[in-house]
C-alpha cells in the first residue's frame, strides 16, 4: 500500500516538473516576437549574443524564473494558512495578509527606505506587514475558541479595506513620482526590473518550501484539530509561529516583488487537494509546483492577450480566482 | 502499593482564571479503570483535558510517572497518554491514514514516513479494533460508531499506559456502546492498560468501571469502589434525582433505575 502511494506521488511530482517545462519553453517562445522551439534551442546550445538571446535571458527568463517562484510562493502560503486555520478557503489574499504587505511595501516607497537600506527594503517591509496581519487575524479569531471561518474572511476583508484605504491615503498625499511607483507596482506584475530581488524571491521561496516540509507531518496533525495535535505530542505553539512566519514570509516576499497576485494560493491548493489529496508531504510539493505553472501561465496570458500592451497579471488571476472562490464556497462538502 | 501513573496534587483548573475544579487531589494506579461522573458542566471533561497536559492547571501540578507533566517532552507525554476525544474528527483521511498519525510520537526528527514496524503496530491496532475492513474509507464516511472505534485504534497506535476517554459512547447505539466498552474492558484487562473515562451513562459505569470518581461542586465529592459511589443517597444529593438501586441479575452490579413522574 505504501509502495503504491510512494508511486503515485512520485509520478505526480514526476508529471509537474515536466509540466513545468513544457510551460517554461512555451512562455519563451510566446510574445511581441514569436520564437520558434528549434530557434530556442540553437540560442541557448550556441548562446550567441543576438536579439534572441538577449530576449530568452535578459526579458523573458528572469520574468519566468520570477512567476515561478511568485506563484509557487503564493500557491505554498496558501496550503501553510489552510493547513492552520482547518480551512480550504483561506488564503494569503482571502485573509488580508497580501494587504497587509502591500501596506509594508507602500510605507517604504514614501517614505524613500530604499534609499536608506537599499532594495532589501521592500521584501522586508512586506514580511513585516504579512506577518502583523497574521496575527491579528488569528488572534481576533482564535480568542473565540474555535476558528470560524466567516469571522477570519470578513476580518481578512476588513484588513484587506483598512490597509487599501491607508494605501489610498498615501497615494493622495504623494508626489506625482511616488504616486507612479505605487501604481505600476500595486497592479501586480512579474515585469520586475531588478534583478537582486529574483534572486532573492526565488531563494526565499525554495527556502520556504523546504521549512513548511520538514512540518508536513506537523500539519496534517493540525488538521485533525489543535487539541489531537497536541495528544499526538506535537508541539502546537512553536509549528504554528514557525509556519506563520514561513506563510507571511513567503506572501510578503511575494508582493514586494510583484504587488498583489490574488487566489494562487486558493486555486491551486483547490486542485491540487482534489488530485492528490489532503496529505501536506505531497499537497505542499505539489501546490509549489502548480502555483508556479498557473502563474506563469497566466503570466505569459496577461502579456500576449493584448499584445504589444500588457495585462497585469493580477487581472488574470483575480477572475479566475474569484470565480472558483465563489463556486468553492457555495460548494458545503468543502473539508480539509 | 504499586507506583502511581499519574497524579493530580492539588490542581484547581479551568479555562480562564477563574477554576472549575477546586483543590482536586487523585492517584491512579497502574491497570484501573477508572470513570468520571457528574452533572453536566460539573467540569469532568475540564478534569480529563487537564490530566491530558492540553490544559495547564491554574495552580497545582499533574505527575506523570512521577514526573510533572510539564517537565515532559510532548513526543514523550504522547508515548505514554493517549486521548479519545468526543469531538469526532470530521477529516477527509483514510482510517489507515488516520490511525497512522497515532505513530507520530515514534517519529524521529526529519522522518517522513512510517517504519514497517510502525505499519505492523497500526495492523494490528486496526485489528483489535475491528477495523481492518475499513482501512481504505475516509473518516467522514463512516458511522458515527466505526469512526469511534478508529480513534479507539489511532489510541492504541500510541501503544499508551494510559487511555483517555471522553464519553465514547455519547451519540452512540447500544450496539456500538457495548462494543467499545467490551473492547475497552478488554484492552484494560489484557494489557494492564490503564483506563480513565468520562461517562454519562450510570448504568455502563457501573458495569464497566471498577472505580467511579464523583464530581460536584467544583470538587471531588467521593472517590471509590464503583459500588460504594452509587448509592441513593449520592446520587440524590448530586443529581437531585431519586433513584432506586437494585442488582443487575447478570453481572451483581449496581442497576440504577430512576423514579420518574413525581
Amino acid at each position: 500500500m505504501d509502495r503504491q502511494r510512494q508511486l503515485k506521488w512520485g509520478v505526480i511530482v514526476i508529471t509537474l516538473c515536466a509540466l513545468s517545462i513544457l510551460c517554461a519553453l512555451f512562455s519563451l517562445s510566446v510574445g511581441a516576437t514569436s520564437i520558434s522551439y528549434s530557434e530556442i534551442y540553437d540560442t541557448i546550445i550556441s548562446g550567441k549574443s543576438s536579439s534572441t538571446h538577449s530576449i530568452i535571458f535578459q526579458i523573458r527568463l528572469p520574468r519566468i524564473i520570477l512567476g515561478f517562484s511568485v506563484g509557487g510562493a503564493l500557491s505554498l502560503s496558501g496550503v501553510i494558512l489552510q493547513g492552520l486555520f482547518r480551512n480550504p478557503l483561506v488564503e494569503p489574499y482571502t485573509l488580508g495578509i497580501s494587504g497587509g504587505a502591500s501596506l509594508g511595501v507602500c510605507l517604504g516607497i514614501v517614505f524613500k527606505l530604499t534609499a536608506i537600506i537599499g532594495i532589501i527594503a521592500f521584501p522586508v517591509l512586506g514580511f513585516c506587514g504579512a506577518l502583523i496581519t497574521i496575527f491579528i487575524v488569528y488572534s481576533i479569531n482564535a480568542k473565540r475558541g474555535a476558528l470560524k471561518i466567516q469571522g477570519m474572511l470578513l476580518s481578512g476583508v476588513m484588513i484587506s479595506f483598512i490597509s487599501s484605504s491607508i494605501v489610498m491615503l498615501i497615494m493622495s498625499l504623494s508626489t506625482t513620482e511616488e504616486l507612479n511607483n505605487i501604481i505600476f507596482w500595486i497592479m501586480g506584475s512579474l515585469d520586475e526590473p531588478n534583478e537582486n530581488l529574483i534572486t532573492v524571491s526565488t531563494l526565499f521561496s525554495i527556502i520556504g518550501l523546504a521549512i513548511s516540509y520538514i512540518f508536513s507531518i506537523q500539519l496534517n496533525a493540525l488538521s485533525l484539530g489543535e487539541e489531537e495535535a497536541f495528544n499526538l505530542g506535537i508541539n502546537t505553539e512553536v509549528t504554528k509561529k514557525i509556519l506563520f512566519i514561513v506563510a507571511s514570509l513567503l506572501t510578503g516576499l511575494s508582493v514586494s516583488v510583484s504587488g498583489i497576485i490574488g487566489f494562487v494560493g486558493l486555486v491551486i491548493p483547490h486542485l491540487m487537494r482534489s488530485i492528490t489529496g489532503n496529505d501536506h508531504r505531497i499537497l505542499l510539493i505539489s501546490s509549489f509546483l502548480g502555483g508556479g505553472i498557473f502563474l506563469v501561465m497566466c503570466d505569459t496570458l496577461a502579456r500576449t492577450i493584448i499584445s504589444p500592451l500588457e495585462l497585469p497579471v493580477g487581472v488574470i488571476t483575480g477572475i479566475i480566482g474569484g470565480t472558483l472562490f465563489i463556486i468553492a464556497i457555495n460548494k458545503r462538502s468543502v473539508s480539509i | 502499593m504499586t507506583t502511581p501513573i499519574i497524579q493530580c496534587k492539588n490542581i484547581s483548573c479551568g479555562y480562564t482564571s477563574h477554576p472549575i475544579l477546586k483543590n482536586i487531589n487523585l492517584t491512579v494506579s497502574p491497570g484501573e479503570m477508572i470513570g468520571i461522573i457528574g452533572t453536566n458542566g460539573c467540569g469532568k471533561t475540564t478534569l480529563l483535558k487537564t490530566i491530558t497536559g492540553f490544559l495547564p492547571p491554574i495552580s497545582g501540578t499533574v505527575l506523570l510517572d512521577e514526573i510533572p507533566l510539564n517537565d515532559t517532552s510532548s513526543e514523550y507525554r504522547a508515548s505514554k497518554l493517549a486521548v479519545v476525544n468526543q469531538t469526532i474528527t470530521n477529516v477527509s483521511l483514510t482510517v489507515y491514514d488516520y490511525v497512522t498519525m497515532g505513530r507520530l510520537p515514534f517519529f524521529k526528527r526529519f522522518q517522513f514516513f512510517e517504519t514497517n514496524n510502525d505499519h505492523d503496530i497500526v495492523m494490528k491496532s486496526l485489528e483489535v479494533t475491528d477495523s481492518l475492513k475499513n482501512k481504505h474509507m475516509q473518516m467522514n464516511e463512516l458511522s458515527g460508531g466505526e469512526r469511534q472505534l478508529a480513534q479507539v485504534a489511532r489510541a492504541l497506535a500510541q501503544e499508551p499506559s494510559v487511555l483517555l476517554l471522553d464519553e465514547p459512547t455519547s451519540h452512540l447505539d447500544i450496539t456500538h456502546q457495548i462494543r467499545i466498552l467490551d473492547l475497552i474492558k478488554r484492552l484494560n484487562r489484557t494489557m494492564n492498560l490503564t483506563v480513565i473515562m468520562v461517562i454519562h451513562d450510570l448504568n455502563l459505569a457501573s458495569e464497566y468501571c471498577n472505580r467511579l470518581i464523583m464530581i460536584d461542586n467544583s470538587a471531588v465529592y467521593t472517590d471509590g469502589k464503583t459500588a460504594e459511589v452509587l448509592t441513593t443517597e449520592h446520587i440524590q444529593k448530586v443529581y437531585s434525582t431519586k433513584v432506586h438501586i437494585m442488582q443487575n441479575p447478570h453481572s451483581n452490579k449496581p442497576l440504577i433505575i430512576p423514579i420518574t413522574g413525581e
